[in-house]
């Protein structure tokens, strides 16, 4: 328990040590361990810039499909449409067509009708004009009667 | 291990007995052989133990610490970094939250203290016979063991730091301001002599309590480590087990009183205002 050289020596190896601790130990240690806390800082900054960045992304998303979706619906509904027009043209077209073509059928058949009436009432005057000629071969002059049978046949 | 021949008295004494080198009176230098020579050999002797002790304890602690700090990195540490770091940390708030001025000194300061400190006090916890006897297998006489149970290793310490206090007082406050603070307070400078005497007292007993309370709690712990290792052996358990637990707090707590003193004594040297 004497009080000693050793008194002496361990103030300078107090003092040496300290000055390496200051020197090598405490700055870089402190250094990186601050680094290590801004990284990490940083890192959770960027995390919740992340998050927000998603959300949003997420949103428009969601609005892009939604409008798309109204625009497919947009879209169906007005082929629709159009479909219905055409099928509505094409019918009136059809039907156009189709009284068209009965009409042209009808005047046919009417003129047909009329040919053959025509055609029947000339052999109906010529057949009575020859039984009547057979008839009153004798009596009648055919030049003065002609007129009426013409006549005659043009009312039947 | 008291053998047949020693007595009790004989033993503690052996315990408490540093190895000592130094210079005997008729001039030449060697190691002393008993206590009354290392006593006689005055200031003039290196506690040879003590340095030794010390200065592996101290090397250690660098040496993984600085180790620790040159594998710091920014990626998350592992294993020994994470403790050191823990350690950095506490150290780091305890400075922070007594030290106010600014100086990049203060806490490597701290925690060369604290760990050199706590190393030190932890040799406390290593059975008293083993390293004794070891040495006296290797011829030493004597070694103790626990450097801070050498006043000289306490008191080397108090005084780096009462250098450090005295100098950052006179850098900080300036040769005039020092001066004012120890003799104008705190009764005005009609009453100097008086408040010279005051806090001359107060200065001094900063780096004297520093040391006396440190020396003498651990010096404390080994002496009753030493006085259980004279009961018989096989009941020795029973209390030097409760004692080294307990010894675990003293341990710690006495690096934490010296390490929290010393910040504060330095926070009081750089304060511009009394």
């Amino acid at each position: 328990m004497n009080i000693n050289l050793t008194l002496i020596g361990q103030t300078i190896m107090f003092a040496m040590f300290v000055l390496f601790c200051m020197k090598f130990v405490w700055p870089p240690l402190v250094e990186a361990m601050a680094a290590r806390k801004k990284a990490i800082e940083d890192g959770l900054k960027a995390a919740e810039l992340g998050k927000e960045e998603h959300a949003l992304a997420q949103k428009n998303a969601e609005d892009l499909i939604e409008s798309t979706k109204t625009q497919a619906a947009e879209i169906i509904a007005n082929a629709d449409k159009q479909a219905n027009v055409m099928i509505d043209k094409a019918k009136g077209t059809a039907s156009e067509e189709a009284d068209k073509i009965k009409a042209h059928a009808k005047s046919e058949l009417d003129q047909e009708v009329v040919k053959a009436r025509n055609e029947l009432k000339n052999q109906v005057s010529t057949l009575v004009m020859q039984g009547v000629n057979s008839v009153l071969e004798k009596e009648v002059d055919s030049k003065a009667h002609k007129d009426m049978l013409s006549k005659l046949s043009q009312s039947l | 291990m008291a053998s047949g021949e020693l007595t009790s008295g004989a033993y503690i004494k052996h315990h408490l007995q540093n190895l000592t080198y130094g210079k005997f009176p008729d001039g030449h230098w060697g190691f002393a052989e008993s206590a009354l020579e290392a006593k006689e050999m005055g200031f003039m002797a290196f506690h040879v133990d003590t340095l030794g002790f010390s200065f592996i304890l101290g090397a250690l602690f660098l040496f993984f610490f600085a180790r620790a700090a040159k594998r710091a990195s920014i990626d998350a540490p592992s294993g020994f970094q994470n403790f050191v770091e823990s350690i950095i940390d506490f150290i780091d708030e305890n400075v922070r939250g007594s030290f106010s001025g600014k100086n990049p000194m203060v806490a490597p300061l701290a925690l060369t203290t604290f760990i050199w400190i706590v190393l030190m006090n932890t040799m406390d916890l290593v059975p008293v016979d083993w390293l004794p006897s070891l040495a006296v297998v290797l011829g030493i006489d004597f070694l103790k063991v626990v450097p801070t149970t050498d006043p000289n290793a306490t008191f080397g310490m108090s005084i780096g730091i009462f250098i450090l206090i005295l100098y950052y007082s006179i850098k900080e406050k300036g040769l005039g301001g020092f001066v004012g603070e120890l003799t104008l307070h705190p009764f005005g400078k009609w009453m100097l002599p008086f408040n010279f005497f005051l806090e001359g007292v107060n200065l001094l007993a900063k780096p004297v309590s520093l040391a006396l309370r440190l020396f003498g709690n651990m010096y404390a712990g080994e002496m009753i480590f030493i006085l259980i290792a004279l009961l018989p052996f096989w009941i020795q358990w029973s209390l030097s087990l409760p004692w080294a637990i307990f010894h675990i707090l003293i341990v710690l707590l006495q690096a934490f009183i010296f390490m929290t003193l010393v910040i504060v004594y330095m926070d009081m040297a750089h304060q511009k205002e009394h």
